[in-house]
């Protein structure tokens, strides 16, 4: 049934077991030069030293590690096989070069508590990133600690926190409601609860903006400490009465937190900071380009205004007077540390790799690459799927299963049907706020053949669901594994090998 | 061109057509213009080469460590099916991201002597924080006691995370003596301490006594949460699981992972199998297909932000993937022997630097503790200064100053000797300290 499909790819798949399972006892696969100084007993008590000789630990030959490895990597689907779509998460292209830069030994054999004096480089890479995205942004002030989005946005609302308690002293402890549009991602509400708030729900009007009334309504109360709000937000369309929307914030006494996760949309175009947005997490795995990893490092700086700078964590990195750099701790108003060292290093050589190299007018190119693709990709299937909303996407675009719904076709049977065309599903049931979301993000690192071919399998599958919809509900049928039995794992998760008695 | 004329549009500038005027960029970003690949290379290698850190014999710890990593584990991790992957959202074509983890969570469980253990957190010191916030949520119960050997920073991290989640931190002094804090933390436990906080080896180098603690805290019905930076120690030391501990964090950056400036890194959390649920982060569990395959997905996801939303048990939303992936290939190309030699190595070498130094006139060992492979030498001068002289003087970093993180020891310094330091780079920093 499925030869006849143009794929990018076919799924490779040897098999593999666990490592524990392929285990020998007495198999080595490494060698550490002879112990070079005389033994003696040492003085650890004998009740503080290991008793189980780690058993169960795998017993395996350098090259059945590899082989390991290679099979296993195999099973996965990575953007350098094809078009990887998911929305919200901008999967671009991770430069070799980049890669490259981060292995220098200059800086892979840095110890962080090295004397700021033998880390000059290290510290510049960091003031120079610092100096591109405070451009890019619009907004002066800038830590680099956060090591992910979400970690970006708890700084940022702990920030807030910090401001309104020093405004406001005791006062501030009426204002302590985040307000978060209905489409927002989940880390909003969740970051907002570490820092101590309440969350209100903004309702979105019905072309996908944030309804100003509402604001205003909730506004009206006074306790409000601010607003998350992201923009592009993620139906992919740009908040055009941002400027108002800050005022609105701004009047009633708070400020306003803008999730970065969309900025692929912006760069070089618009500036947050230009809007009225008084703090910001930006995500260098997503913008900047820095791998995903299959689900981390990330890095996510925190960029805020002038105003707010003096609650950054620390310690800041600055330029004296005679051009070194230093490490400044003496911030009384900072809200600490987020975490040890200065963050997630090896990210930023990345992504200010990836500033270098595109140039001041090769990042405005990358955003309009994005956009226009979006655009293009949006066009491609509106005849096919409900577009819920009439608005022009910025860099993604969501879809609905409305009309296959109809046949029982629903957005995880589209998702699963597009692995056996040879691509990765696009971000699925999410936003929360369309029902059967399918939110696409092709971002510039794709052609205009391979969009085509995105395209026409989105179509040969709208068609399957009337035709067949069969086929599209036991998919996909070409993979190594098919669907798994997600709530039965839940039931009774089993996390962990352990050995069969 | 073509493609916006497709679409019926004249320029790219009306792609954006949905940003009110006032509020586009009328100018180009004042950023640097485009660099070649051979200009950025030698840019960054300048860069690179203004770190005198990174090219000298070292000895420090403190967090961070230098250890042995075999060529195979950048190798693959330079595989693009790992690097350029998403989160595994999509089991059937991210089994090779999913077994990866599936197998990290077990070697951590093996490695601390627990039952269960996360797909990794940002790194040590924020995986110690959501420790700390998990022991609020188990217990009910608001103090939180941490021993003040722990590592500095990643005490100031848990200050952060805590300071608006109605969490009370109090801190127990080690002792002045034995470098310990043990003792301190038993006493200072009561009918409304949520956890006692300890590092082990803590950061003077010294081992705490988890089984008592363990025993202290379950006595009073609070849990005993247990850090490690240096993981290495897992290979000697009896684990916290064996010892009694609730929660245990590690730092996992000893293990395959670069020391590159202090990250990425990645932060091991492994728990009781009765808190699974209260656990933060992603979990990768087994699952089957309709025919009976094997394969693994992310589970328990109710408990994550992007269902619960501000009940979830964290805010996190990735883990270190390709981090925690350089730690499963490094242990288990190490294996079972391996880890075991090279932390034996880390004491003996260690053991055997501390009698060089102390034989030396005016040095000494000021605790008693026993240690693993860190240790604090008291000199014969400032430390910063002796510590700056040696690495300008003789290239080599001697470890780190006390001072810079505690005010009243300005003579003390942290040793910290691996496998990697040879003998005769020991005797050099014997030779050296005896100059001084």
């Amino acid at each position: 049934m499925t030869t006849a499909i143009t794929k990018v790819t076919t799924h490779i798949s040897p098999n593999e077991q666990l490592i524990f399972e392929r285990s020998q006892t007495g198999r080595i696969g490494y060698r550490l030069p002879a112990l070079d100084v005389d033994q003696a007993d040492l003085n650890i008590p004998a009740e503080f030293r290991r008793d189980d000789d780690l058993e169960g630990m795998p017993e395996v030959s350098e090259v059945d590690v590899i082989r390991h490895f290679v099979r296993m990597s195999t099973w996965n689907y990575s953007i350098d096989i094809g078009m990887y779509p998911l929305g919200s998460c901008t999967m671009k292209y991770n430069s070799r070069l980049n890669e490259r830069v981060a292995r220098i030994a200059g800086f892979a054999n840095l110890h962080p508590l090295s004397d700021e004096q033998d880390a000059q480089g290290a510290l510049q890479v960091i003031y120079e990133l610092q100096q591109h995205l405070a451009e890019i942004t619009g907004l002066p002030g800038i830590s680099l600690q956060p090591a992910a989005g979400a970690h970006g946005e708890m700084t940022g609302i702990m920030i807030i926190r910090a401001f309104l308690d020093a405004r406001d002293g005791a006062d501030a402890s009426h204002r302590r409601t985040m307000l978060i549009p209905d489409s927002a991602h989940g880390t909003n509400p969740a970051s907002a609860h570490l820092s101590g708030f309440s969350v209100k729900t903004i309702r979105s009007t019905a072309e996908g903006l944030t309804d100003l009334d509402h604001l205003r309504e909730l506004c009206a109360h006074g306790e409000v400490a601010g607003l998350m709000l992201t923009n592009p937000n993620t139906l992919g369309l740009f908040e055009r009465n941002i400027k108002q929307i800050c005022e609105i914030v701004h009047e009633a006494g708070g400020l306003v937190y803008m999730d970065g996760a969309n900025m692929n949309a912006l760069v070089g175009v618009a500036r947050p900071g230009d809007m009225g947005v008084d703090v910001i997490h930006l995500n260098l795995h997503k913008t900047f380009s820095t791998p995903h990893g299959g689900g981390g490092p990330g890095c996510g700086p925190c960029c805020c205004t002038k105003e707010l700078e003096p609650f950054l964590p620390v310690p800041r990195i600055i330029k004296s007077s005679d051009s070194s750099f230093a490490l400044d701790y003496d911030q009384p108003r900072s809200i600490g540390r987020v975490k040890a060292f200065f963050g997630n290093y090896g990210m930023m050589l990345r992504a200010l790799a990836y500033t270098l190299t595109h140039g001041n007018d090769g990042l405005r190119e990358a955003t309009e690459a994005a956009v226009l693709n979006a655009r293009y990709v949006a066009a491609g299937l509106v005849e096919d799927y409900d577009k819920p909303f009439a608005g022009s996407p910025m860099h993604e675009v969501v879809f609905t299963d409305k009309r296959q719904s109809r046949k029982g076709v629903h957005t995880l049977d589209i998702a699963k049907r597009l692995i056996d065309y040879g691509f990765h599903p696009m971000t699925i049931y999410f936003p929360l706020i369309v029902q059967g979301a399918m939110l696409i993000e092709p971002t510039e690192s794709v052609g205009r053949q391979e969009l085509d071919q995105f395209i026409a399998a989105m179509k040969s599958i709208a068609s399957e669901a009337v035709e067949n919809p069969e086929l599209v509900l036991n998919a996909p049928h070409d993979t190594r594994i098919g669907r798994l039995d997600e709530a039965a794992a839940a039931r009774k998760p089993v996390l962990r090998w352990k050995p069969s008695v | 061109m073509e493609m916006l004329e497709a679409m019926g549009l004249g320029s790219a500038e009306e792609l954006f057509d949905s940003i009110p005027h006032d509020l586009r960029l009328q100018r180009p970003l004042n950023t640097p213009a485009a660099l070649s690949e051979i200009e950025l290379l030698e840019r960054f290698e300048q860069m690179g080469a203004r770190n005198a850190g990174a090219r000298r014999i070292s000895f420090m710890g403190g967090g961070a460590y230098s250890h042995y990593i075999p060529t195979i584990v950048d190798h693959i991790l330079s595989r693009s099916e790992f690097f350029t992957a998403y989160t595994p959202y999509q089991p059937e074509i991210s089994q090779g991201t999913l077994q990866t983890i599936f197998e990290f969570q077990t070697l951590v469980c093996q490695l601390t002597g627990m039952e269960v253990a996360n797909a990794s957190m940002y790194d040590g010191s924020t995986a110690l924080a959501e420790a700390v916030l998990m022991a609020e949520r188990v217990t009910k119960r608001s103090k939180v006691i941490a021993s003040s050997a722990a590592h500095p920073q990643y005490l100031e991290v848990v200050r952060t995370y805590v300071q608006h989640a109605g969490i009370h931190l109090e801190l127990a002094n080690f002792d002045e003596h034995t470098g310990q804090s043990w003792q301190a933390l038993a006493a200072a436990i009561d009918d409304s301490t949520a956890a006692l906080v300890v590092q082990s080896p803590n950061f003077f180098g010294c081992i705490e006594d988890l089984a008592a603690l363990a025993d202290a805290a379950h006595a009073k019905g609070a849990l005993l949460v247990v850090a490690v930076t240096e993981a290495m120690s897992l290979g000697l030391l009896k684990s916290p699981g064996a010892c009694g501990a609730d929660i245990v964090v590690a730092e996992g950056q000893s293990f395959g992972v670069p020391l590159s400036f202090g990250g990425p890194y990645v932060g091991l959390f492994a728990t009781r199998e009765k808190y699974a649920r209260q656990i933060p982060g992603r979990l990768v569990g087994e699952a089957y297909d309709k025919n009976g395959r094997r394969g693994f997905v992310l589970t328990l996801a109710t408990r994550e932000q992007h269902i619960r939303r501000e009940k979830a048990t964290s805010n996190i939303c990735t883990n270190e993937g390709l981090i925690a992936l350089a730690a499963t290939v490094y242990l288990e190309t190490m294996g079972r022997r391996g880890v075991q030699e090279a932390a034996q190595q880390c004491a003996q070498k260690a053991a055997y630097a501390a009698r060089a130094i102390t034989a030396l006139q005016g040095f000494t060992l000021p605790f008693t503790g026993p240690f693993f492979n860190e240790f604090v030498v008291r000199g014969p001068a400032k430390a910063v200064d002796l510590l700056a002289r040696l690495g300008k003087e003789k290239t080599i970093d001697a470890g780190l100053a006390l001072s810079r993180f505690i005010s009243d020891r300005p003579n003390d310094f942290l040793v910290c000797v691996t496998e990697t330091n040879s003998r005769a780079q020991i005797e050099a920093l014997v030779a050296a300290l005896s100059t001084i």
